[in-house]
């Protein structure tokens, strides 16, 4: 089966469901996910559970430091931190370090629809004229991407998996709210099964 | 005293311990009162030390190395642990493990009463936050204190701090054209 096809929304932005059930088709043991809270966990669940994702439910601002210590942890892996603007706006900092420490296995990809969805769809700073991408590349970021049209986001599963880190990407996603798909909320479980699934027994 | 004795430094006993413990990832806010055990991580083969800008990042990225099989360590000042509340939650809820090397400021001989706030509650704030403490005045007590820190973190899958006191650390110096280099 092929990766489904990304298609945009009524209004004319990226459907983010159908976008990162592309990104994790056909995804090998070597992609280690963290994804930050609120819809980018629910879009990563929707695509398929699985050992090693790590769905945030809170820690807002962690999901891009917390990829730092993993991709240091784990430099055969591809780490993806997953997650959206208001969450990474929360975390800004973690970007500089991310770009600091220059990890070639890191990969950042905001879904950004300059909402915060989980609380009644405000506008973040993303939608008041703060540009992530021109920050990522700033803060020392060595690849980074724009993603507007469903023709560049097609591109985006090859480039996660290939592009020499730390790299950053945006995509301009429809803010349309794509529903609730809950993963396991247990962090010790989550926390345990990933680790057991890279070859550590619990203790 | 001794020469060897009073040669000793006690910063040199936290990196063997780390060492000797397979601390792997050492996190941390550049610290004067930690400049030395910075460099030595810095230097170490065994371990890479990863500079944030602020302390959550510190905890949050912890939890990333003991989820890629890592063992790791926070370094910090007492400042800074006021900028960890909210993230120290990840660490609870997912029972990952963090042992936390904190140097006081804000207590014995402090000139800098804007220290003193965050230094007289910094315990309070951890323990709160159901972080456990362990504080340190003697520099012969360092060396014990901090390998069980660490065995407590990672045997109890639980945070750890150990308080290095203002007294052991030693005070900043704040004089008009001086540099302000801790006395020790």
């Amino acid at each position: 089966m092929s990766a489904p096809e990304i298609i945009k929304k009524s209004d004319g932005l990226i459907d983010r469901r159908i976008l990162v059930a592309n990104l994790m088709h056909d995804r090998s043991d070597d992609l280690l996910v963290v994804a930050g809270l609120g819809s980018p966990c629910y879009d990563l669940m929707a695509a398929g559970d699985h050992p090693l994702n790590f769905y945030l439910w809170g820690a807002m601002g962690g999901a891009v430091p917390m990829a730092i210590g993993l991709a240091a942890a784990q430099p055969t892996k591809r780490v993806l931190a997953l997650t959206g603007d208001g969450e990474v706006l929360m975390g800004l900092t973690g970007l500089a370090a991310a770009g600091a420490e220059g990890l070639d296995n890191l990969v950042v990809i905001v879904l950004d629809n300059g909402r915060y969805g989980e609380t009644g769809q405000q506008l973040t700073h993303t939608a008041r004229g703060v540009d992530l991408v021109q920050t990522a590349v700033g803060l020392g970021f060595k690849s980074t991407r724009r993603i507007d049209s469903t023709e560049e986001a097609t591109e985006l599963r090859d480039w996660m998996q290939s592009v020499q880190g730390p790299a950053f990407a945006a995509v301009h996603i429809s803010p349309e709210a794509a529903g609730m798909s809950l993963p396991p909320q247990d962090g010790a479980f989550l926390k345990t099964r990933f680790r057991e699934y890279l070859g550590m027994p619990p203790r | 005293m001794t020469d060897a004795e009073m040669t000793h430094d006690w910063r040199d006993d936290i990196f063997e311990a780390l060492v000797n413990a397979g601390i792997k990832q050492i996190a941390y806010v550049p610290d004067a009162g930690h400049k030395k055990l910075i460099e030595r991580a810095h230097a170490a083969n065994e371990m890479r030390a990863i500079s944030v800008t602020t302390e959550e990042d510190a905890v949050a990225c912890l939890a990333g190395a003991w989820l890629g099989g890592d063992k790791g360590a926070l370094l910090m000042q007492s400042s800074g642990v006021g900028n960890t509340i909210n993230m120290l939650s990840l660490m609870t809820t997912c029972r990952f493990p963090m042992p936390m090397f904190v140097t006081m400021r804000g207590e014995w001989g402090e000139f800098n009463s804007w220290q003193m706030p965050m230094g007289g509650t910094t315990q309070a704030h951890f323990e709160l936050a159901g972080v456990k403490c362990y504080r340190v005045e003697r520099a012969e007590d360092v060396a014990d204190t901090v390998r069980a820190a660490i065995d407590q973190a990672y045997n109890g899958d639980c945070m750890t701090a150990v308080l290095l006191a203002q007294k052991l650390v030693g005070t900043k110096k704040f004089a008009a054209g001086s540099a302000g280099d801790n006395k020790q």
